[in-house]
């Protein structure tokens, strides 16, 4: 892991504070989240304390601090997902995976993420899980889902 | 030129380049700030320093603002009251309401804006974010549901000590403040030192308590309870019991440390003079051998964990001699326990400190024989007034007393280590006997003392010309250290203080200490050296019998073993 971050800062020799954000972007990208690791070294490489580029890190919902699961469940929160009732299926897939938002269920096949609108407001209630949306969903339709996927794994 | 302005319809004047801030507080107009630290770059962040300026729709925030010739200002009008009013409304709107029983009852600042500004009722209620309580690291507690995101904690961490263990995280009205990735303070890179606790305006940061643990074991008949103060608690002690600012009242201090219970009252003075017998020795020996140089004080905890994790590099130049408080909490539990008869199981050492990092020194594994510390419990200056409070003591009425022999006697060169300066002034003068066997003709060294950042100087001893320098707050001794990494060779000895000023402006003094109260203390230890008989470290008679009686000779086996310590590099971040 160490090694992938360090390919990407060799990519910024002379990096100041304003390549913080697409240094951090590209590791997210790389490694899919932001681990301590990662954090510690790009500290070293552009001289900042760790606890400032946790601190704007957090500030951005674009940043993960935990491995993404197998299968990543984005949640829509936007207004018409809101008003057909997105809330109720944010709650409803944290029951039946017993994790939070932002966290990854301990078998690390699922992770979930609540996003602000993916443009998809036709489709409202809507999750994508790995880019592929689920429409119009309901407490059921959502037990069904998650129940496909890990029948999917168990046959692989 | 100076500049007219207009305030509340009265003309005052202001200089070129003040800010709104500046002019008002120089005419005696007060108007609330919370983000705003003097001597730091003004945010504008809190707004609770508003005013109204004519001609702009806006308030205007009085701390960042530039003043212009002729601007006319309200301070304290009814939409500017109003406004600030609100801020304090929702200020408290998801803070605890639990004033009683918070430690800042009464010094709180957030409280007193309350007061100022008639809240007396909650008119907002917002949502309350749970946090978890960090009581991880030995020396602090942070406390994030009593925060107000200030942001002096986090400025002072990073623009005065370079430290930056803490920081804003999240957004909006999830933000808080924490380390790296939650983990607590205990695994940042905290020095401990404490300068976050002096600037915060409510209970968010408090130092770790150790007042329990010590009143049982005054309750405990089978144990020997000793305490120790350092050189700057008698002068800043003061303030907190109702005398004025500065003024010594050791006296009195160890009366009523006596009527508190503790069985025997000693100045970490006198092992201030121990250190700089070790101590100059070390420098002499390290010079005249062609030891490592620069050598580096070592009395500052806040500073030696900031060595060991941000300068490694140059941890050879460390002087290897422990603190004074770790210098005599050794010698209680050897010299003391031996010619008392006293088991040093049986003995609790208390120190009491103007510093929370000792607290955390006192715990190093470093600082104890075979398994015994050699300090057990650290006290701060606020926990001391706190305690003689809770015994219902009037210092004002008792008799001053003298501390307890042998250990409490002490030259006038060990008092003037609270101050910042004051270990290499008393330093320098006992090398100077050491090296030419002459005292020197005038003691005071004026060039390394006084509140500045950096102080330097060039002392002549005999034949040789000694370059010294002394710092305090660690991005000022940051700023020294890269000079010497970049080859500077003129140093022979650095003296570093992570506060600024030195331990009577430590992280343990009483809340609200202010440039003035600083000074004051200062004045009052100089003053101390100027009227003290004795004003040299190789002269105080107790010292001259410990090394007769139980120590040999400066740098020995024994000394070795007691008084001296190694340092590990950290890797933190």
């Amino acid at each position: 892991m160490k090694e992938q971050v360090h390919e990407i800062l060799n990519g910024y020799p002379a990096a100041a504070n304003d390549s913080l954000i697409p240094i951090l972007q590209q590791i997210q990208d790389k490694l899919g989240f932001l681990s301590e690791e990662a954090v510690i070294e790009v500290g070293k490489h552009l001289h900042m304390p760790a606890s400032k580029i946790f601190g704007v890190a957090t500030f951005y919902n674009q940043f993960r601090f935990t491995q993404p699961g197998k299968y990543h469940i984005q949640v829509c929160r936007g207004t018409a997902c809101h008003v057909l009732g997105s809330a109720t299926v944010l709650e409803e897939i944290e029951k039946q995976l017993k994790v939070k938002a932002g966290q990854t269920t301990r078998d690390k096949m699922f992770s979930l993420e609540v996003v602000a609108c993916i443009g998809a407001c036709g489709l409202a209630p809507v999750i994508s899980i790995n880019g592929e949306f689920h429409a119009k969903l309901t407490a059921e339709s959502i037990q069904n889902i998650l129940q496909e996927y890990r029948n999917k794994e168990e046959l692989s | 030129m100076k500049l007219t302005i207009e305030v509340n319809n009265n003309k005052i004047y202001a200089e070129p380049g003040d800010t709104i801030l500046d002019a008002l507080n120089r005419h005696g107009i007060s108007v609330p700030t919370l983000c705003h630290m003097k001597g730091f770059f003004p945010t504008g962040a809190c707004r609770m320093c508003v005013v109204e300026v004519e001609g702009r729709r806006n308030l205007v925030t009085a701390c960042s603002e530039p003043v212009v010739n002729g601007m006319k200002i309200k301070t304290h009008s009814s939409r500017v009251i109003e406004s600030r009013k609100t801020i304090v409304e929702l200020l408290l709107s998801n803070h605890p309401d639990d004033c009683l029983y918070c430690e800042r009852n009464g010094s709180c600042e957030l409280q007193k804006l309350s007061e100022d500004l008639h809240v007396r009722e909650r008119r907002i209620s917002g949502n309350k974010n749970k946090y978890k309580l960090d009581v991880s690291s030995p020396s602090l507690v942070r406390d994030p549901a009593k925060c107000i995101l200030c942001g002096r904690c986090v400025r002072v961490c990073e623009e005065v000590q370079n430290v930056s263990s803490i920081g804003f995280v999240g957004r909006g009205n999830k933000t808080f403040i924490d380390t790296m990735f939650n983990h607590g303070l205990n695994l940042s890179t905290c020095v401990n030192c404490g300068q976050c606790i002096m600037v915060c305006p409510t209970g968010a940061l408090k130092e770790q308590p150790h007042i329990a643990e010590i009143k049982k074991n005054l309750n405990d008949p089978s144990k020997v309870v000793i305490v120790q103060h350092a050189p700057a608690i008698s002068v800043s002690l003061a303030e907190e019991l109702g005398f004025k600012p500065g003024q010594n009242i050791v006296g009195l201090m160890n009366a009523a440390l006596r009527r508190i219970g503790f069985d025997y009252v000693f100045d970490t003075s006198f092992s201030a003079d121990l250190t700089i017998m070790e101590e100059a020795t070390e420098l002499i020996h390290r010079v005249t051998n062609g030891g490592v140089l620069p050598m580096i004080t070592s009395c500052c905890p806040g500073w030696i964990k900031y060595a060991e994790e941000f300068s490694h590099d140059l941890l050879p130049n460390l002087s290897t001699c422990k603190s004074p408080q770790q210098m005599m909490g050794a010698i209680i539990k050897s010299y003391f326990a031996e010619i008392e008869g006293i088991p040093k199981e049986n003995i609790y050492s208390v120190s009491i400190m103007p510093c929370t990092a000792k607290k955390f020194e006192q715990q190093r594994e470093e600082m104890t024989q075979n398994g015994i510390s050699d300090v057990d419990a650290v006290l701060t200056t606020r926990e001391l007034a706190r305690l003689i409070r809770l015994h219902g003591i009037d210092v004002h009425k008792l008799e001053p007393e003298l501390a307890d022999s042998p250990l409490g006697t002490r030259s006038s060169a060990g008092k003037i280590f609270g101050s910042s300066g004051g270990v290499m002034e008393a330093a320098i003068r006992s090398a100077h006997y050491f090296i030419t066997g002459k005292e020197m003709v005038k003691f005071q060294v004026k060039a390394v003392r006084g509140l500045e950042g950096r102080k330097e100087a060039t002392v002549q001893i005999g034949d040789l010309e000694v370059g010294v320098a002394v710092v305090s707050g660690l991005k000022n001794a940051e700023d020294l250290l890269q000079e010497i990494r970049n080859g500077r060779k003129d140093l022979h000895f650095i003296e570093i203080m992570a506060c600024p000023g030195g331990c009577i402006n430590g992280g343990g003094q009483p809340i609200g200490t202010t440039e003035e109260a600083v000074k004051a203390r200062m004045a009052t230890l100089y003053d101390i050296d100027e009227k003290d008989a004795i004003k040299v470290s190789h002269k105080n008679p107790y010292i001259i019998e410990l090394y007769d009686k139980f120590l040999g000779k400066p740098l020995g086996h024994r000394s070795h073993d007691l008084l001296h310590t190694h340092y590990q590099k950290r890797e933190v971040y």
